[in-house]
This record gives C-alpha cells, sequence and structure tokens, in this order.
C-alpha cells in the first residue's frame, strides 16, 4: 500500500489549504505592484474562500455552503469583467503603470 | 341653495384666474367687465344663500359646507370649510354688493391706465380673499383671507409703484399688518393648545359650555384684539391708513373704508363668546382704545387739507366707534355701524374719487370750492354721504352711531362723553369738506390761470355713469340704510334678531338701565350735537363769521407718525444694528465656527486617503485580524 493510499485527507487539510491560498492572495496585493497581478491575487483570495465554503458544506452535509460559492463565482465574474477592464483601459493609456502611480484620487 | 355657499368665494376666485390668464387679450374695458360679473354674481348667489337662510328658523340658521380635509396633522384637523350663518352671511352681502358696485366704479375710474387689467386681477383676488376670511368655518381659513387681504391691499395701495411714495405706502400697510398679524396668530396658538380645534363652532362651544378658563380667554381675545388693531388701523397700529390713500380711490372705498378694515370687527363678532367669558377689563380695553382712537383721529381731521386724507382719518375715527361699540358688549351695533358704515363711506370716497378723476387729479381741498354746479350727481350724492356720517336723522349713520353711543352710555359714561365729542368733531370735519369741496367760490380757476395757458383742460367735468351710477346706489342706501335696525320697538329691530344666534348671551343686556329707559333724551342729544358740528363748521366756513382754527400740529397728525418714524429711525434702527451684529457675530459665528472645526478635523484625517491602494488593502487585513482576534479574545468565536 502506498502512503497515499493510507493517509485520509481530512477537512483541516482543505481548510490549511485554503488559509495557506487566501494568505498568498493577502499578500500578492499588498506586496505586488503591478495591477493585472493584484487583481489576479484577488482571484486567489476569493477561490481560497470557495475552497472552504465547500469544505464546510461537506463537513457539515449543508448545501448552504456550496450555494453561496455560486454566488461568489458570479460576482467573481462580473468583478473580472469590470476590473479587467479598468485595468486594460489603464495599461493603454500608460503601459508601465503601477498601482502606486495610480493615486489620482488622494485625499 | 345653502351647500352652494362655496361658489361665493368660487366666482370671484374664476374671475382673477380668468384674467390672470387672459388679461392682456381681454383688455380695457373687457377685463373690468368680466370681473364686475363674477362678483355680482357672487352677490348673486349670497342673495340666495341669504333667503335659503332666513326660510330656516334662528337655531337651524347655522350650516357647515366642508370642502375637503385640509391638515390633518396629528391632534389639529383643519379642513377646508365654509360657515354660513347670520354673521358671515350679512359681512359677504355686503362685501360683494358694495364690492360689484366698486369694480363697475372702477371701470370707469381706471379708464385709460395701462395696467388695467391688473388692476381687477387684485381687485377680484382681494374680493376672494374677503370672503374667505368671512365665510371660514375656522380660525386657519380666516387667516388665510386675513393674509390675502393684506397682501392685495400691498398690491393696491402700490399699485402705481413707479410713484415713490405709493411704493413706501404699500410697504408701510405692510409692514404694520404683520405686527397685527402676530396677535393673530398667537390667539390661533393659544386656542388650539387651551380647546384643541381651531374651528369657531367648537372654540365658541367650549367658551359657552365654560370649558375656556377666565384667563384664557382674556388672552385669546386681547391677542385678537391685538390682530384687529393692526387690520383695522387702531391706536396704536392705525399708521398705515392713512397712508394707504396713495393706491388708486375705488381700492380706498373697497378696501380702506368698507370692507378690509372691518375684519378686525367681524372677528371679535365671530369670537363673541370667547370675548364674553373674559374678564370684564378686557372689554373695558377694547372699548377705551376705541373711543380713544375714535377721538384721536376725528381731531386729526379736522386739519386735513387732502380730500381723500380726511375721509381716511374719518375711516379710523369710526372704526374706533365700532371697537367701543364691540367693548361695550354691544355687537349687534357693531355690525350695525359697519353695514351703514360701508355704505357712506364707500359713497363718500367714490365721490371724492369722482371729484379727483372731474379734476384732473388735483386733491387738494383748497384749490377745490363750488363744485356741486359743475358735478351736480357726485355733489348731491356727497351730500347724502355728508348727512349720513355727520348723524342727522333719518340718515343712516344716525341710527348706527346713536346704537353704539346708547350702550357705551349705559357701559361707562365717560366713554359715552369721548363718544359723543368724537359725533361733534365728525359733524364738524365733514361739513368742513363740504362746505370746501362744494361750495364757496371756485378756486381751480386760480389754479388753471397760474398755469397760463392750458387753463381749458382744467375745468372740471361730471363723470361717466359707470362711476356716478354706484353713486346713485350708494347714496340710496345711506339713506335707507338705518331700516335694518331702528330703536323704535321690538319688532323694528330686524338685525338683532337676525344676529342672536350668532352673539346670543355675549351681548350685553341694558334693558333695565337709566340709557335704555331715556334713549330718546339721548338721541335728540346726538341730534343737537350733529346739528352744533354742522352749524359750528358752516359759521366758520361758509360765512367766515370765525377764523379757522387748524392748528399745525392737528394737520400733522400730532407728529405721531413723526414720532414713530424718529423712534423706528433712532433707537429702534441702532437695536436692529445691534441685533444685525449679533446674528452675524455670535449666531453666525458659532455655526461657522462649527464648520471650520469640522473642516480642521476632516483635513487630518483626509491624510489617510494617500491614493496608494495598497496601503488601503493593508489597512483592511490589519483590521480584520484585529477585529478576528478581539473576537477570539472575548471567546465569541
Amino acid at each position: 500500500m502506498s502512503l497515499l493510499a493510507v493517509v485520509e485527507p481530512t477537512t483541516s487539510w482543505f481548510l490549511v489549504l485554503s488559509a495557506v491560498l487566501f494568505a498568498i492572495g493577502t499578500v500578492g496585493v499588498l506586496v505586488r505592484r503591478n495591477p493585472l497581478v493584484m487583481f489576479m491575487c484577488i482571484e486567489l483570495m476569493l477561490n481560497a474562500v470557495n475552497l472552504s465554503l465547500v469544505t464546510f458544506s461537506r463537513a457539515r452535509s449543508d448545501v448552504n455552503g456550496q450555494s453561496a460559492v455560486f454566488f461568489v463565482l458570479v460576482v467573481a465574474a462580473a468583478e473580472v469583467v469590470v476590473g479587467l477592464g479598468i485595468i486594460v483601459s489603464i495599461m493603454r493609456r500608460r503601459t508601465a503603470a503601477s498601482a502606486d502611480d495610480l493615486s489620482v484620487l488622494k485625499g | 341653495m345653502l351647500d352652494l355657499v362655496w361658489l361665493i368665494p368660487a366666482l370671484p376666485l374664476a374671475g382673477f384666474l380668468l384674467i390672470l390668464l387672459f388679461g392682456r387679450r381681454l383688455g380695457e374695458p373687457l377685463a373690468g367687465v368680466l370681473a364686475t360679473l363674477m362678483t355680482a354674481s357672487a352677490f348673486a348667489v349670497t342673495v340666495g344663500v341669504y333667503f335659503d337662510l332666513l326660510s330656516r328658523t334662528a337655531e337651524e340658521r347655522h350650516h357647515v359646507v366642508t370642502l375637503f380635509s385640509w391638515l390633518p396633522v396629528g391632534g389639529l384637523h383643519v379642513d377646508l370649510a365654509f360657515l354660513a350663518d347670520p354673521l358671515s352671511i350679512t359681512m359677504a352681502l355686503f362685501v360683494t354688493g358694495i364690492g360689484s358696485l366698486i369694480h363697475l366704479y372702477a371701470v370707469g375710474y381706471m379708464h385709460g391706465d395701462p395696467k388695467f387689467s391688473k388692476f381687477f386681477l387684485y381687485l377680484n383676488l382681494f374680493v376672494f380673499s374677503m370672503l374667505m376670511l368671512v365665510l371660514g368655518e375656522n380660525l386657519l381659513v380666516t387667516f388665510l383671507g386675513w393674509e390675502g387681504v393684506g397682501a392685495c391691499s400691498y398690491f393696491l395701495i402700490s399699485f402705481w409703484h413707479t410713484r415713490d411714495s405709493a411704493a413706501t405706502a404699500g410697504k408701510k400697510a405692510f409692514v404694520t399688518n404683520r405686527v397685527g398679524d402676530w396677535g393673530m396668530m398667537t390667539a390661533m396658538f393659544m386656542a388650539f393648545a387651551s380647546v384643541g380645534t381651531l374651528s369657531y363652532s367648537g372654540i365658541n362651544e367650549a367658551a359657552h359650555a365654560g370649558h375656556l378658563a377666565h384667563v384664557t380667554a382674556t388672552g385669546i381675545a386681547l391677542m385678537l384684539f391685538i390682530g384687529a388693531c393692526g387690520k383695522s388701523a387702531q391706536l396704536p397700529l392705525y399708521i398705515w391708513l392713512p397712508d394707504a390713500m396713495e393706491g388708486p380711490t375705488p381700492v380706498s372705498a373697497l378696501i380702506h373704508a368698507a370692507t378690509m378694515v372691518t375684519s378686525g370687527v367681524f372677528l371679535l363678532t365671530r369670537m363673541a363668546p370667547v370675548l364674553h367669558e373674559a374678564y370684564p377689563w378686557a372689554g373695558t380695553v377694547i372699548a377705551s382704545v376705541g373711543a380713544a382712537t375714535a377721538l384721536f383721529a376725528a381731531t386729526i381731521a379736522v386739519a386735513q387739507t387732502d380730500i381723500k386724507k380726511v375721509l381716511a382719518y374719518s375711516t379710523v375715527s369710526q372704526l374706533g366707534f365700532m371697537f367701543l361699540a364691540i367693548g361695550s358688549g354691544a355687537y349687534v351695533a357693531a355690525i350695525f355701524h359697519m353695514v351703514t358704515h360701508a355704505f357712506f363711506k364707500a359713497l363718500l370716497f367714490l365721490g371724492s374719487g369722482s371729484v379727483i378723476h372731474g379734476m384732473h387729479h388735483e386733491q387738494d381741498m383748497r384749490r377745490m370750492g363750488a363744485l356741486r354746479k359743475v358735478m351736480p350727481i357726485t355733489g348731491f350724492t356727497f351730500i347724502i354721504g355728508w348727512l349720513a356720517i355727520a348723524g342727522v336723522p333719518p340718515f343712516a349713520g344716525f341710527w348706527s352711531k346713536d346704537e353704539i353711543l346708547l350702550y357705551a352710555f349705559a357701559n361707562n359714561r365717560a366713554l359715552y362723553a369721548v363718544g359723543i365729542v368724537t359725533a361733534l368733531l365728525t359733524a364738524y370735519y365733514m361739513t368742513r369738506q363740504v362746505i370746501m369741496v362744494f361750495y364757496g367760490e371756485a378756486r381751480w380757476h386760480d389754479h388753471a390761470e397760474e398755469h397760463g395757458a392750458h387753463g381749458d383742460a382744467h375745468t372740471p367735468h361730471e363723470s361717466p355713469w359707470t362711476m356716478t351710477l354706484p353713486l346713485v346706489v350708494l347714496a340710496g342706501l345711506s339713506i335707507v340704510g338705518g331700516a335694518l335696525q331702528l330703536p323704535f320697538s321690538h319688532s323694528t329691530k330686524f338685525l338683532e334678531h337676525w344676529l342672536e344666534p350668532v352673539v346670543h348671551e355675549a351681548e350685553a343686556d341694558i334693558h333695565a338701565t337709566w340709557a335704555y329707559e331715556n334713549k330718546w333724551v339721548l338721541l335728540g342729544l346726538a341730534v343737537v350735537i350733529a346739528a352744533a358740528g354742522i352749524a359750528a363748521s358752516i359759521a366758520v366756513y361758509a360765512k367766515g363769521k370765525a377764523k379757522p382754527i387748524e392748528p399745525q400740529l392737528l394737520a400733522d397728525g400730532w407728529r405721531y407718525d413723526a414720532s414713530i418714524a424718529a423712534l423706528v429711525g433712532g433707537p429702534g434702527r441702532a437695536a436692529f444694528r445691534g441685533i444685525a451684529a449679533f446674528d452675524a457675530k455670535v449666531v453666525d459665528g458659532a455655526v461657522n465656527g462649527v464648520g471650520a472645526e469640522v473642516r480642521n478635523a476632516s483635513g487630518l484625517l483626509r491624510k489617510m486617503q494617500n491614493g496608494l491602494i495598497r496601503s488601503y488593502a493593508a489597512i483592511v487585513g490589519v483590521a480584520v485580524v484585529l477585529v478576528l482576534a478581539w473576537f477570539l479574545v472575548r471567546g465569541v468565536l
């Protein structure tokens, strides 16, 4: 028997993975300056949350968590449309723009 | 027919709206004809309502027509409702009746004025407001009319607003009336606070049933009286009325003699049960102010030279008589004098307007004289008005003035003495006016010659029929008006029986007094006084047996106006400046200070909005961690 067959993945494993993905996403948003990469990191955070929702849903045999995931996916899709549109139009005007340069609205 | 009472104000309102929309297109004289027809139809409806009311028994002469609920706010329910009862219909009858006559007169008087249709626009709006005032079933509808007539009065006084004095006079009337409106509004607040309603039936029933404390009733009565002082030109607020003569003469006749200025008397009569519940000294205050105003204004009228100013001060004086009656508990006499005064004072004003029109806008009586020969109809009708106001029997003014003096005698003999002196002065100054205008030498020739070449243009002429017809009708009414209430027997007192459901127990009972038993003596004395006044005036002005005594002090109106102007212009202005400075520094300072502080604080907060999206994300992240940590420490999760 191989090692993999012995070790059954438990709920905690998925939650740890979700937390790790979320942390990677958070750090990415905080340290990267390329808007496109920041955007991808936000997607990563969203999907980390999705993963934890699905995990809890399965552990508690409650379908509500899974249906919440569908809402998150839909909102994320809409966000991609709008967010990417904005980012692309910014990139067209100023090719090498970093997020820190886009501070026209500062107080 | 009683349910159609809403039509009475609706018709002039329709006239107002039509002229508002099509006034310029209608032009002269159609706009005037339309306005006259609307007021005349309102009169016809009023007559119908009157006969319907007359056919009922005295107890049933109280009909409320509610159009809709106007202000249903919390505990305050105010309906747009009209009340048809003997008092309101009496008022509506002479407002629409005399109103139509004056409209007709104005068609002739305003001939050729560039703002012809606008004049009738305001005139119809005025009639509408006045009818709302008298027909309203609660204090608020009356107040709506009250403010409406005030606004129309302002528009019409300053109708020729390019003239500086007219514009100023309009403002003066408006501002002075605001002082009175304060009293009226306070009375409304007090009535609502103590009775919980603004409807006349509700307030008067509460007063009748004794639910109103005497002190509250006194407060309401005196506050209403302050309101009445403003609108009806009593001391100390009379100053606007003489200046109001800057308006066109039909306006002076309609608003500043016959109708609007009597609304204070109407209001106090309407609230008679409340006045009855007040402390007795409240009545004494009202009667004293009335008597003082009557005498004060009569002394001023003696020395005036402007034909309209004499009549203006005379109006103030006659209104004083009405308040003397109200204060003495003689509500019927007050209304009686109001009606007869409306007849003969409207007649006198329209007569003076006819003279001014014929003399090409000359108002100085020293430049008139002998006008009865060139203006026979005006002269004849003016003389009837003079006899009526001077108190010569059997003309209308004699009966109503005598009724007031009778009650004044029974109530307070000092006030009666003031009244009889005023009657003497009234006969004196009115005779003086008639002699100066219609008798003696024609002094307009000198005036014309002074101006040289175009002397012919200054020859006075009689006015057109639209102006003389109202004069003749009003002269007829001034002759027979006294028949409303004759003191001969119980059955000849029509007005007293008619108004009984309105004033019932508030009316003073003088049957057991010395005055009532000897009323023929008082009547005789009144005739003697009137004759003495007329004779004195004839001796001075017609025969020239004595030199006219017209002290400058009286011509200046006891310098009352000038003192008020000095008071308001000097210390008053300084006080206003002080208040304005307080407003700018303290009130505005507080508001602006708060604003500046918020601005400074937000300037600090603003620094956080640095535009770096990553720092926002960091703040959100740290905050989430902190919140989670807090929950963990508290053990909620």
